[in-house]
């Protein structure tokens, strides 16, 4: 039966119809339409079924506070659950799909549920399936789970196919709402020659003014709003955006406005939704109102429906819920739906009016129009199952004991005063005052959120603030509960939340229960915790908790008021940032050669560096073991770019870099470089790296890989915060060098070949000098550092040559088998040399000398960063685990982070220990497992056997010895 | 107290629901108490709870600031795991979620304590050693965890993309018996049970001073009147700074926002808790359908219990990444709260320096797993005035001593 009227819809084109199918059923609207117009234009009353008793679900609204037409909407990777209908634009084609029902929407299984109400009431859970307990596990909590949710999930492995786009931008005063208060305070600014941003969430403009057909200032205000979006479109400092929600307000003016952009354009070559993350000056929530329902017995049947709701389908798309459509109210502005509904030739049996006695010129004119007001009335109960059939009426101050009368109707419109949308205003802390006499909540002038100046950065205006233009208007009355004494039965069916199935006696039952503050309510019932956050819910519902406690409703108070105002998708928060560069992705100046030979990568931090670079037939081991013979036999390549380099230059450098390192680094020789270690305030060692002096008054600190970042943040940190008078400045110049170590004992040789315009002799250029130069006629500073125990040169050039040197080392290095090396190479040699990782060494709980670094650790100096740290009596305890290298007796490699066992247990009932893996490896160059790890009293153990958990579950035995396992005598990288 | 029970419910049913009463009481105070609690939260109220359970001493009142459950255990993701690497915290988390799992029963209320498992992901090389490690550890611990391959990742989370391109999941250290439970349901189980054995438990009622008397303290000053007490326990988390300056010493905690956010409710999607360190974010399903996703803390102190979009917006991209079907929901909600942070991100349930004051505190971004292991150290603590064997590693002097128990190594986001 279709509810479409013959004329009329402002907003539809009849020109233009649209094809769609809801639950695979062919249907037909206009351009103009929202889905839920076009869903209740072809008469699909019932589109959707509750949370938790399954019971039948209309539209209730006609915008975003939607609680209950919630669909699936599009397909495979288009496809998205709970899309509200009252804000889903029509395109031919759309496809729309029903939720939360089993096997149909018309028959639902779950619908049992509702015959049990009685055992459900709010927060049953908490009361039973307690015992026995393997039931809960195994019985009660799957059911509970399975029977979770609202819409299908997207399909496990969905890759959306939209894209998503974020804007950033900046402007004296942001609008949120483009009503007749929104565009007045948007023209004003504009005016006064501030940078606008002017917001409406809806694809057209004007509010509740061009429904109910006003006038502002002194003309018709569809045409008023046609010229003021005109004008403010046309002025330069204007940004007007449609389809555009604020959704959140956070502090000091950041505001994040969701547009949606293509939402009724699928597949356009067009961002879907795009988030606008503004820096605003000013926030004027011109938010409007919204129209609060009325508590009665069967309010949540199909065709029930706001008044102001009805108003709108019939003024904006031509459609009425139903053919004879009663209306019920606490006030005048209910009756203006009638009226529009009678223009339009649709029958209003009655407006059944809770006050006494109705007096207001809106009143009046209905009456002059034939209609019927029935005052002191309230209804006591709806008829119908999936829709209305009538309702019964009782008088407004009874216990609905008796009914006056039955009324027959397909539609109910209902109307309890309005609420203002004082969403923006709270979210950063702005605070409301009760409003008396139209009972609402207003934004409390005196109490604004504060911005960085203590000054107030949000205002509200017009409706949102709780002004309306309800001149000539009667008073309304306040109505809670209808009829004003209802008994329990009607209570029990009286919804407050028709998503979650929240009624006014589980409200009240919260209350008796003393759940009596607004949060418990809430969560103990689940009050306004559905998809529309309250939006229709909450003032009800805690005026009938207010009630309950004989307390009145400012005492009760509101819930807290979160971002987002209505949700966003979360693919507009990632934005365009998904897929390889979700975070940012750092590559070396040789990224694409590595991955042109193959390399496996290794994330470090946000770099990738090669793990290895294994040839066709290779495992990953295989690859690491050939790397590392090539190096140690000849000579390898290691992009070693990510090395963390940072200057450190001013008068005060060396004084700096003294507090900074536990070495004394100030007496430094220029063209040295030295090893160094950073320990943070506790003594623990944070990080380490070769220091270079380049002059009297700069040092290059290279540092790890993945401590670059951190190193230098620390660094500032102190300069900025302690150290603020010391003239020093750090610079982190980690990418404007490519850094390639040439390893091994043909190093030298490679880079003669190459062709260095400096002498790299051993005499002239020993280990742990550094010197500049042209290597290939490349500008270059080479180190001759060492992390594998070869003869090694670390050499920076410009990151922009980085590729050409490689490439001159490369075919030089051919004659020699050179080769690249990736990460693990890098690792096992070092473990092979004994030399500590940060991270697999230290974990933040270790200090130098549990590494056996206490030379790195200078006696001299009065004080550096960490040395009161390491003073600390646990930190000097004798007991302490130490640095050892670990061979095991059978050869195999030990496992990762095996723990030495010891036996015995402590106070809780764990094993004892006395030891730990911190590196294992199997060692090419030795043929067999090496580890280092940390021993209690380790050094003094040497030649002990000690068993370590194996990875089988049991031990395995494990000789203490010297962690350095190759070229002790350093005869290699010295040459 | 009436039992809860499905028999319960059916009788009431009877009745239109008219025979249940208050699940507490809310009394006014007394002028004296044994001892008095500081803070109704989860770990507030445990303390509370084992005082009467396991030390009869009854005569306490827990008194609150706001409404009892309103801090952080009203506030966070619920993930609830004990497969952590230090003995310490082991032992002390391990406690916490043995005695969850009897908790309903215990209480008499069901808290939903769900088993489901928690999954927390390796993502790099660094990582899969690090899990290694843990799941080494936890064996000489006795704490059941596994480190899994990442077939087994995704048969159990067939949401998940385990193939990156940027951190394409390598494995991920598994404990079965980790999983959620209901936050409120905590808070208000334990406080039905702590107002059953007679306790007072005081809303709406804030501590403003602590009065002592020869180093002893006496009293302390509220917003309705001065209370007296032989004992205080301090249990405050992100406003633990305020209670121990009243309490005339200070405490190397810091206060900074962390941030939890739902999408709308979907039918059941993911029966686990996944747990993505190296990215930043973690997410379970709720009961209610939603899933819920946290990541981790702001880098700036602050008291407002709302954080910076930055971390919503970092979580949900690499989120994002890791369940590619999150970019077609919703956000339905964000919030956050205030979490207080030990220099070695390790709580502090110890002693004092004002006499027979107790404090309980630092348990930061990952407490409500550990409510009632902590509960039962600090009931222990404060009865006898001295540390058992979970608490006496936890003493707020073992900054200054260097007795560190940093589990940041473990867990980058540590929930
Ligand atoms: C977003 C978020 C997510 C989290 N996720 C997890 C997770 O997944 N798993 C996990 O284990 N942990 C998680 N946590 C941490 C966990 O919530 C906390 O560690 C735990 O709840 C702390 O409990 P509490 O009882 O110590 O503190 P709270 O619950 O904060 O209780 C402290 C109470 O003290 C009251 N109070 C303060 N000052 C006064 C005063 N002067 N007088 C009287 N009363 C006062 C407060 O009002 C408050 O009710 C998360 C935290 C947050 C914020």
């Amino acid at each position: 039966m279709s509810h479409r009227l013959g004329t009329g819809g402002r907003l539809i084109d009849r020109a233009r119809p649209m094809d769609f199918t809801f639950n695979g059923k062919s249907m037909r609207g206009y351009a103009g339409d929202s889905l839920g117009a076009a869903l209740l234009g072809a008469g699909q009353v019932l589109v959707g079924r509750s949370f938790k008793y399954h019971r039948p679900r209309g539209i209730v609204a006609s915008g975003a506070e939607e609680p209950n037409a919630l669909v699936g909407l599009g397909e495979g990777q288009r496809f998205e659950p709970n899309q509200r209908v009252t804000t889903t634009e029509l395109f031919s084609g759309l496809k729309a799909v029903s939720q939360n029902h089993w096997p149909s929407l018309e028959f639902d299984v779950g619908a049992v549920n509702a015959k049990l109400w009685r055992f459900f009431p709010a927060g049953f859970y908490y009361k039973t399936f307690i015992s026995p307990r393997p039931l809960w596990k195994h019985v009660y909590e799957p059911i509970i789970r399975r029977s979770a949710g609202l819409g299908k999930a997207p399909d496990a492995e969905t890759r959306d196919a939209d894209r998503y786009e974020q804007l950033y931008a900046y402007c004296d005063v942001i609008v949120a709402g483009g009503g007749v208060a929104g565009l007045k305070a948007a023209r004003q600014a504009a005016d006064e020659g501030k940078r606008v941003i002017l917001t409406e969430q809806n694809p057209h403009f004007g509010g509740r003014a061009v429904v109910d057909g006003i006038e502002v200032e002194g003309q018709a205000a569809e045409d008023w709003v046609k010229a003021q979006v005109a004008a403010l479109q046309a002025m330069p400092n204007v940004t007007v955006l449609d389809r555009t929600m604020v959704s959140g307000v956070y502090d000091h003016g950041y505001v994040l406005a969701y547009q949606r952009v293509a939402d009724h354009t699928p597949g356009a070559e067009k961002p879907r939704h795009r988030l606008w993350r503004v820096r605003a000056g000013q926030v004027i929530s011109a938010t409007g109102a919204i129209e609060r329902p009325l508590s009665f017995a069967g309010n949540d049947i199909p065709g029930v429906m706001l008044a102001s709701a009805i108003r709108d389908f019939v003024v904006n798309y031509a459609v009425s819920p139903g053919k004879k459509v009663a209306i019920v109210t606490n006030n005048d502005d209910a009756y203006r739906t009638a009226l529009a509904l009678h223009a339009v030739g649709v029958t209003v049996p009655a407006v059944i009016d809770a006050r006494k006695e109705v007096t207001g010129d809106l009143p009046a004119k209905a009456r002059a129009a034939g209609i019927r007001v029935i005052e002191d009335c309230a209804v006591r109960y709806v008829e119908g199952g999936k829709s209305v059939t009538g309702v019964q009426l009782c008088r407004f101050n009874s216990d609905g004991g008796a009914v006056i009368e039955t009324l027959a109707c397909d539609a109910l419109g209902m109307s309890g005063g309005w609420s203002p949308v004082v969403h923006l205003w709270s979210h950063c802390g702005g605070k409301l005052t009760w409003d008396e006499g139209r009972a609402l909540f207003r934004p409390d002038a005196n109490r604004p959120p504060l911005g960085h100046d203590g000054q107030g950065f949000v205002t509200c205006v017009g409706a949102s603030n709780g002004e309306f233009d309800d001149e000539g208007e009667a008073a309304m009355l306040p109505v809670w509960l209808m009829p004003a004494q209802a008994s329990y039965e009607l209570r029990a069916k009286a919804w407050l939340d028709p998503q979650n199935d929240v009624k006014v006696s589980d409200v009240q039952l919260a209350a008796k229960e003393g759940y009596a503050s607004v949060e418990h309510t809430k969560r103990y019932t689940t009050l306004g915790m559905a998809t529309d956050q309250g939006k229709l819910s909450n003032i009800n519902g805690l005026a009938i908790l207010s009630d309950a406690l004989g307390q009145p409703i400012p005492q009760t108070g509101t819930t807290t008021f979160r971002p987002p105002y209505t949700p966003i998708s979360i693919g507009a928060i990632g934005g365009e940032a998904r897929g390889g560069i979700f975070q940012p992705l750092r590559k070396t100046p040789i990224y694409d050669w590595h991955m042109a030979q193959g390399a496996y990568w290794e994330p470090v931090g946000h770099w990738r560096r090669p793990y290895c670079y294994p040839k066709t037939g290779e495992t990953h081991g295989d690859a690491v073991k050939r790397e590392i013979n090539q190096v140690r036999k000849s000579v390898g390549l290691l992009d070693a770019s990510t090395l963390g380099k940072i200057i450190v230059k001013g008068p005060d450098a060396g004084r700096f870099m003294d507090m900074l390192y536990t070495n004394m680094m100030s007496n430094l020789k220029v063209g040295k470089c030295r090893y160094g270690l950073m320990c943070n305030e506790n003594g623990f060692l944070s990080d380490d790296g070769v220091v270079a002096r380049l002059s009297e008054d700069t040092f290059l600190c290279h540092t790890t890989s993945g401590g670059a970042d951190r190193i230098h943040g620390w660094m500032e940190d102190w300069l900025q915060c302690e150290w603020w008078d010391w003239k020093v400045h750090v610079v982190n110049l980690t990418e404007q060098y490519a850094q390639i170590a040439v390893v091994g004992p043909n190093a030298r040789k490679v880079i003669e070949k190459v062709g260095a315009d400096f002498d790299l002799s051993a005499e002239s250029f020993p280990f742990m000098d550094w010197k500049e130069g042209k290597i290939g006629g490349i500008e270059a500073r080479a180190f001759r550092i060492s992390f594998s125990g070869e003869l090694s040169y670390e050499i920076a050039v410009p990151a922009s040559k980085g590729q050409a040197f490689w490439d001159k080392l490369m075919a030089a290095g051919a004659e020699f088998g050179v080769m690249p090396y990736g990460t693990e190479a890098l690792h096992v040699m070092r473990a092979e040399k004994g030399f500590i990782m940060i991270g697999d060494e230290t974990d933040g709980t270790v200090i130098p000398q549990d590494l056996g670094l206490n030379w790195a650790i200078s006696k001299k100096k009065e004080d550096f960063l960490g040395k009161r740290g390491m003073e600390r009596e646990a930190m000097v305890s004798p007991d302490r685990w130490q640095l050892v290298g670990l061979e095991t007796l059978d050869g195999s490699v030990l496992p990762d982070g095996a723990l030495a066992p010891l036996p015995g247990k402590n106070d809780n009932g764990q094993q004892e220990t006395q030891g730990r893996v911190t590196s294992t490896y199997f060692s090419p160059t030795l043929g067999k497992g090496i580890a280092m790890g940390i021993v209690h009293n380790g050094p003094k153990r040497m030649g002990e056997v000690i068993q370590f958990q194996s990875a089988a579950g049991g031990t395995v035995a494990a000789r203490i010895v010297d962690p350095c396992f190759y070229d002790k005598a350093g005869e290699k990288q010295n040459v | 107290m009436t039992r809860y029970s499905a028999f319960a419910i059916a009788r009431e049913a009877m009745r239109q629901h008219t025979g249940w009463q208050k699940a507490w009481a809310s009394p006014e105070p007394k002028a004296h108490y044994d001892v008095v609690i500081v803070g109704a939260g989860g770990h507030g109220l445990a303390t509370a709870y084992y005082l009467g359970k396991n030390f009869g001493i009854t005569n306490v009142a827990i008194i609150e600031k706001g409404w009892l459950g309103g801090g952080n255990t009203g506030r966070n993701t619920t993930i609830i795991r004990s497969n952590y690497l230090q003995d310490p915290s082991a032992a002390i988390y391990e406690k916490a979620r043995s005695l969850y799992e009897t908790m309903s029963q215990d209480l008499n209320y069901n808290v939903m304590f769900s088993p489901r498992g928690v999954m927390m992901l390796a993502q790099t090389e660094h990582e899969v050693r690090g899990y290694k490690r843990t799941e080494m550890a936890n064996k000489l611990q006795g704490v059941e965890t596994r480190f899994i391959g990442p077939a087994e990742v995704k048969r159990l989370v067939p949401i998940m993309n385990i193939e990156g391109p940027r951190y394409p999941v390598l494995g991920a250290l598994w404990q079965a018996r980790g999983g959620t439970a209901r936050h409120d349901a905590v808070a208000w189980g334990y406080a039905r049970a702590c107002s059953a054995m007679g306790m007072h438990v005081i809303q709406n009622c804030e501590v403003i001073g602590v009065e002592s008397v020869g180093g002893q303290v006496s009293a302390v000053a509220t917003t309705k009147g001065t209370i007296g007490c032989n004992k205080l326990g301090i249990v405050v988390a992100g406003h633990s700074g305020h209670l121990a300056n009243m309490a005339g010493f200070r405490l190397p905690i810091e206060s900074v926002a962390l941030q939890a956010m739902v999408s709308e409710p979907i039918k059941p999607a993911m029966d686990v808790v996944v747990m993505a360190n190296t990215v930043h974010g973690y997410m379970s399903q709720s009961d209610k359908g939603e899933m819920v996703i946290g990541g981790g803390a702001d880098h700036f102190n602050n008291y407002t219990q709302r954080g910076s979009w930055q971390h919503i917006e970092e979580t949900v991209r690499a989120l994002i990444e890791t369940f590619p079907m999150l970019s077609r929901l919703k956000m339905l909600r964000q919030w956050g709260g205030i979490v207080d942070m030990t220099g070695d991100r390790s709580p502090i349930i110890s002693k004092t320096p004002l006499g027979n004051t107790f404090i309980n505190c630092g348990w930061g971004t990952g407490g409500f797993k550990a409510i009632p292991g902590s509960g039962w150290a600090m009931a222990e603590l404060i009865a006898k005035g001295e540390p058992g064997s979970l608490a006496r590693d936890f003493s707020m002097f073992r900054f200054r001593e260097g007795r560190f128990i940093d589990e940041s190594v473990a867990a980058g986001v540590a929930h």
